[in-house]
């Protein structure tokens, strides 16, 4: 609802780009608002790259409008990019130069203000922990650090959007951790962060907001846990039960149309099957069968799971 | 256009370039040979030799080839003179534009096609810089260092060769009005020439190594005035070197003009 009072930082309207015979990106409606961290979902080729060129200005559209900022993205190109940072898929750093060198080009580059170019750059690599390596070349860089310098790079300008092409592929788990708390530091500045992704523990973790992009197409859009309760309406739900009752509980569940039960360990069962709303009814049937319950825990369905199910259901269409 | 924005990719390829031995090699080298090994090898291996019957034969049947125009330029010569100020004056100029030609076409297969191959061109468009500013810095970052190896060239040149002949000639062969021409007007021009083909050329080529062999068939035209002026169809004049830099002129504005449209970002993106 707050939202709604917000005008979207990003806007499209039927966006779509085509190479040849296909589809890259097909009537893409869809709208950012200001602060939100944006997850775009999808496999490799689904459009997520297409996406954010399309976004920036840099890859003219088949059909269909976007406003970016409150600027259209081709006619206002430059300008634009003067307000988005981006990290590519790949962190394309001149590798023969130093990590310094490569700041302070792209600082001219981004229109940094030439008085405040040393200080930003020695500010950035600091605060990407790179300092005792910024003279070093970057081709002797870990992948970690390389993804951190390229982090640092999009952030140079102070930009108000951020698109981040897959920030953590073939990043350690710990690389991984560092970047994502960088995520959430730039959102707490108060930037605008739109992430491609196909991890989707990331996306659930530092995500608002996602939208899952199947072959060129949104299919879904909307917070994590609202996908996964408008997607998944049937909950497994682990019960916890005195184990000399087990029997009887099973007995109970078993009678009840559309529930699988099975016993997990001592004293435990998953129930499959059920719907939020009747799980009130099967707790009362148990206390009415003289079961003791000891714990109820629905398995709340995560963000992986709304999406194998949306792919399933679009092969099922198809 | 952001003189700003265009300095910082003319840095950002020289420094990368600087940086890479395939490309500052034949930098380096060619000049090296060609304007000072060269000049001292012709100039001071048959003086020390002496004048031999079978030298002068050859001397003769070579200078017998040449154009009655240039004969005439060397009239009044005699035949040692006449041979080290056709060898040095007349057969080093055509050679003296494979430098521009080749320190242009070696920068910009590493800064179009090296960067594509290096997978940096992504970040560089996704910067505020328009394609015009793009293009205008790529360009100036091969071309003014052909002009300036050019120029270092000339100065070496001039100076190793008027050592060299002092004894032979007891006068400066450096400057002279055809080098002037060939440096100030020729070069230039040579070199937009070969970086407007290398902007076609990166449009195919996959890799450096691809892109500067393609690009570095522009020094076959040079090779048939040197041959052409060999066996006397023609000779490096004040007026011939003129019309040269207005021909290249021309050919470098329409292909700069055909592979500008190479260069828009959206192809660019879409080629990567």
């Amino acid at each position: 609802m707050i939202r709604a009072a917000t005008a979207p930082i990003i806007a499209t309207q039927g966006l779509t780009r085509r190479f040849g015979a296909a589809t890259a990106v097909d009537g893409l409606t869809l709208e950012v608002f200001p602060g939100e961290v944006f997850g775009f979902l999808g496999h490799n080729g689904a459009g997520k790259t297409t996406t954010v060129r399309l976004l920036n200005g840099i890859l003219t559209p088949s059909a269909g409008q976007a406003r970016v900022l409150g600027l259209d993205p081709m006619a206002d190109g430059p300008a634009l990019r003067r307000q988005t940072g981006v990290l590519t898929e790949n962190p394309s750093l001149d590798e023969r130069l130093s990590a310094r060198t490569n700041l302070s080009l792209y600082a001219d580059l981004y229109g940094v203000p030439r008085a405040e170019v040393t200080a930003r750059v020695q500010e950035l690599l600091a605060a990407f922990d790179l300092l005792d390596r910024g003279d070093d070349k970057v081709g002797g860089y870990s992948k970690g650090m390389k993804q951190r310098l390229a982090l640092a790079r999009c952030l140079l300008h102070r930009p108000a959007l951020l698109f981040l092409d897959e920030p953590t592929a073939a990043l350690d788990p710990v690389a991984s951790r560092q970047v994502h708390e960088l995520i959430l530091h730039s959102a707490r500045a108060g930037h605008t962060v739109f992430i491609n992704t196909h991890n989707l523990v990331e996306a659930q973790r530092v995500c608002d907001r996602v939208g899952v992009m199947e072959q060129g197409r949104l299919v879904a859009v909307g917070a994590p846990h609202d996908l996964a309760r408008q997607l998944m309406r049937a909950l497994d739900v682990e019960i916890e039960v005195a184990a000399e009752d087990m029997v009887t509980a099973e007995r109970t569940l078993a009678a009840r149309p559309g529930l699988s039960c099975a016993a997990q360990r001592r004293g435990v069962l998953l129930v499959s099957g059920a719907e939020r709303a009747a799980i009130p009814d099967l707790l009362a049937a148990l206390v009415a069968a003289e079961v003791r319950i000891y714990q109820v825990t629905p398995q709340e369905p995560t963000l992986e799971d709304v999406y194998f199910a949306l792919h399933r259901n679009r092969e099922v269409s198809q | 256009m952001n003189r700003r924005v265009i300095g910082a990719i003319v840095r950002k390829d020289l420094r990368v370039v600087l940086q890479n031995k395939g490309v500052v090699l034949p930098i380096l080298l060619l000049p090296l040979i060609l304007f000072v090994v060269l000049p001292l090898v012709v100039t001071l291996i048959p003086a020390s030799l002496g004048n031999t019957a079978s030298n002068s034969a050859d001397l003769q049947e070579l200078l017998a080839m040449i154009s009655p125009g240039l004969r005439q330029q060397l009239a009044g010569l005699d035949l040692n003179q006449a041979a080290v100020l056709f060898f040095l004056v007349y057969m080093m100029a055509p050679l003296f534009l494979i430098v521009p030609i080749m320190v242009s076409s070696v920068i910009a297969a590493d800064s179009f096609v090296g960067e594509r191959e290096r997978k940096t061109l992504e970040a560089l468009l996704y910067t505020p810089a328009t394609d015009a500013e793009l293009l205008t810095g790529k360009l100036l970052a091969a071309w003014l260092p052909a002009l300036a190896v050019s120029l270092l060239s000339y100065l070496f040149y001039g100076v190793i060769s008027n050592f060299a002949v002092w004894p032979t000639f007891q006068r400066l062969l450096f400057p002279n009005a055809i080098w002037n021409v060939l440096v100030i007007w020729v070069a230039p021009a040579a070199a937009a020439t070969s970086l407007a083909t290398m902007i076609l050329v990166s449009v195919r080529a996959k890799t450096f190594q691809d892109a500067y062999q393609t690009g570095s068939l522009v020094v076959l035209p040079v090779l048939m005035l040197l041959f052409g002026q060999l066996f006397g169809l023609m000779y490096f004049s004040v007026p011939l070197s003129l019309l040269l830099g207005v021909v290249l002129w021309l050919i470098s504005l329409v292909l700069l003009a055909y592979g500008r449209r190479t260069l828009h970002r959206s192809e660019l993106i879409a080629r990567l």
